[in-house]
């Protein structure tokens, strides 16, 4: 019988199947960081149980992190102290961490494929949902709670239910001035943020395989925010090249016998997935958010729909179990959920969004804080400035993008014109270090979510990719970036290049 | 983490009828920088219940006295976004036993399962004459039978069957904990590790 990519790696994963229930799953890899593991240790300690594994697992501190001054101690407590508690649980069980300043902290998201500790065919579990980022090495990723952290923890496995499969192909030339970021809101734009509740989605088509891993990574990010479990791509040369010579990475002989394996793996020419969905990359346009949760987006152009317009229109080839997508989303209580966002967001039905005022800018997150991002940016700034109304935050995902800006001249360009680098975490994409959009401000952000409240109490966030994010810091406006792209003739794509400064 | 046994639960239900409610809006993460798993309930719902200036929103459910009950229904896609289960500890610490949605996200539910906290899925139709009957009457009573798999409507005699696989059903029941199932499985594990060894 023909297996897709995740069945494979799903199958060979299964330590045992409970009849009638879950199976038990082997997970190779485990992340953490401060937020959502130290009631984990709390719960292994409390009962005598220790880390079974704990060469498997790797830590990282960057939910509560500060962007200035990470030399310095932390001078907020509630911040400090789950940080504080995971040097010490890391290093009761001998799990390796990462601690703030070290020259491979950063974003769990991003150090872990930076790292070449994320490979192909692995399965990887963190807790946080947007652990599907790992995905786009070919590896099922997802998110876990904290009593899951803590299976992992003292099992190495997760008593776990096999999802359903859907494949999102996405074919042909992106525009220029078009970006990774674009594909996954234009998706989501079009299917909802519960199309893929229950499913793991693997994503292909031409499009897709043109894309860099930094791209990848940021179209498999995303994929929760459609509700799914995971999003993966299977792995090819772009990815193995992307590995090759990491820290982490299989060397020598190993090396050749791993890339002879992770060839293998890739879903059968005709598989059964339980829902298919397919875009043509020719639609895509730079994407902004108009409301309250990443579904809500729209062509930076276009203008706020009107409450009963924002149906979504989706191209089904081959859909075997259907999902309630399209007709939920044009009952009652959707168009009244589109109304509460507007209020929320201070947008008018009908409007336009061009031209309109933003006070931040956030450039990070594990959605756009890798240096093909921080390339992205400064190319369009270069030889310009910053709005002066505009404040903006940019914030590497890493030490080592950070290392990679000034290394390949991209801190002066941003410093010249009227930018400051930070230094790596989460951010203002979750406000949870001191980095908080103010009540009622515009921020154009890179993230990945625009809940009420998600960047700060009444922060009003919209999403966007790092160009019109560039874009919007220049003219202090919501701006398509197609108009600068265009009147410099700058060639700033999203094709495969790896970086090369390792 | 011992939890107490679920079998029948029945009370008066509070009802949010709004879909997407997501993890920000059920415990803002400016709130979880505790390290523990107590004390999440006081700040459950937090932007909702209460304004800028930390008043009271008097007309937000479970400021009103149709906000006692032990039973939260809510709309479609309850728990999407992040994975903080600092979510599911809150709606439980909070008081509550049970979510009931026309379905949940994915990582909430497994959250919900580990905690206690039983999330029932019911059907449209379900949904909507639960919503129904608590806007015509002001009130509601829903009682969850977990040994029968079915949640009823005893006012109007509606019931329905809910999906839970009998791992999880039995977990619930006797308060089992996945730590020591896997725990008993530790051979299989240790077996599974030497085979992915030796076939590399």
């Amino acid at each position: 019988m023909s297996k897709t990519l995740f069945d494979k790696i799903w199958e060979s994963h299964i330590v045992k199947q409970i009849p009638e229930g879950p199976s038990i799953l082997y997970i190779d890899r485990h992340f953490i960081h401060e937020v959502t593991s130290p009631q984990a240790f709390t719960g292994l300690r409390n009962r005598g149980r220790k880390v079974l594994r704990p060469l498997q697992t790797f830590a990282t501190c960057d939910h509560n992190v500060p962007t200035r001054d990470q030399d310095l101690t932390i001078e907020e407590h509630s911040s400090r102290i789950p940080i504080e508690q995971l040097a010490a649980n890391t290093k009761e069980h001998g799990i390796t961490y990462f601690p703030l300043g070290d020259p491979s902290n950063g974003v769990v998201h991003i150090i872990g494929p930076e790292l070449g500790i994320t490979q192909p065919g692995m399965t990887i579990v963190c807790g946080d949902s947007h652990t599907s980022t790992h995905g786009a090495f070919g590896s099922i990723a997802f998110g876990i709670g904290t009593s899951e952290v803590e299976m992992v923890l003292a099992t190495q496995t997760l008593l776990q239910t096999k999802p359903k499969q859907m494949l999102i192909k996405v074919d042909g030339e992106l525009s220029k001035g078009v970006c990774a970021k674009d594909i996954i809101l234009h998706i989501i734009s079009r299917l909802g943020t519960s199309a893929g509740t229950g499913h793991f989605i693997e994503f292909g088509g031409s499009t897709i395989k043109g894309l860099s891993m930094e791209g990848r990574m940021t179209i498999c990010n995303m994929s929760i925010e459609m509700g799914a479990r995971g999003g993966l791509i299977a792995p090819d040369e772009v990815c193995f090249e992307y590995l090759k010579g990491r820290p982490y990475s299989p060397a020598g002989d190993e090396w050749n016998k791993a890339v002879s394996r992770w060839s293998q793996l890739k879903s059968d020419a005709v598989c059964n997935f339980d829902a298919v969905y397919q875009f043509d990359a020719a639609d895509i346009e730079p994407m902004i958010t108009w409301g309250t949760n990443p579904g809500m987006g729209m062509a930076v152009t276009g203008k706020v729909p009107h409450s009963e317009g924002h149906v979504a229109e989706i191209d089904t080839i081959e859909t075997t179990v259907t999902q309630n997508v399209a007709v939920a989303k044009s009952d009652a209580v959707e168009i009244s959920m589109a109304k509460k966002a507007l209020d929320y967001m201070g947008f008018r039905e009908g409007e336009p969004l061009l031209g309109l005022p933003v006070d931040y800018v956030f450039l990070g997150s594990c959605t756009n804080g890798r240096i093909e991002d921080f390339r992205a940016f400064a190319g369009l700034v270069k030889g310009r400035q910053k709005a002066s109304g505009v404040t903006a935050w940019l914030v590497p995902g890493s030490k080592l993008v950070e290392r990679e800006i000034e290394a390949e001249g991209l801190g002066k360009i941003l410093r010249e014109a009227g930018f400051e680098v930070r230094q790596p975490g989460c951010s203002a994409c979750l406000g949870m270090n001191e980095d908080k959009i103010p009540e009622g401000k515009y921020c154009i952000s890179t993230t990945n979510r625009n809940f009420e409240g998600r960047q700060g109490p009444g922060a009003r966030t919209i999403l966007a990719g790092p160009l019109v994010a560039a874009a919007s810091a220049i003219t202090g406006v919501i701006t398509d970036p197609r108009e600068l792209v265009n009147a410099i003739g700058s060639e700033i794509t999203y094709k495969s290049k790896s970086a090369n400064t390792k | 983490m011992k939890r107490n046994k679920f079998t029948i639960v029945e009370s008066r239900a509070v009802v949010i009828p709004k879909d997407n409610i997501d993890t920000d809006q059920i415990i803002p993460a400016r709130f979880l920088k505790t390290t523990s798993r107590e004390g999440f309930g006081k700040n459950l719902f937090y932007d909702w219940r209460y304004n800028s200036s930390g008043e009271k929103i008097e007309d937000f459910i479970l400021n009103t006295s149709n906000g006692e009950g032990t039973i939260l229904v809510a709309g479609r896609n309850f728990g999407c976004g992040s994975s903080r289960e600092h979510a599911a500890w809150a709606i439980a610490d909070y008081g509550f036993r049970a979510v009931v949605s026309t379905f949940f996200a994915d990582i909430f539910r497994s959250n919900a399962l580990n905690n206690g906290l039983l999330p029932v899925q019911v059907s449209e139709r379900f949904y909507a004459s639960i919503i129904n009957y608590s806007k015509s009457n002001n009130s509601l009573i829903l009682k969850i039978d977990l040994m029968k798999k079915q949640i009823s409507n005893p006012q109007t005699d509606d019931s329905e069957k809910f999906e839970i696989n009998n791992y999880k059903q039995d977990c619930l029941i006797n308060g089992f904990d996945d730590i020591d199932y896997l725990l008993s499985n530790i051979n299989e594990i240790e077996e599974y590790e030497l085979y992915k060894a030796s076939s590399l």
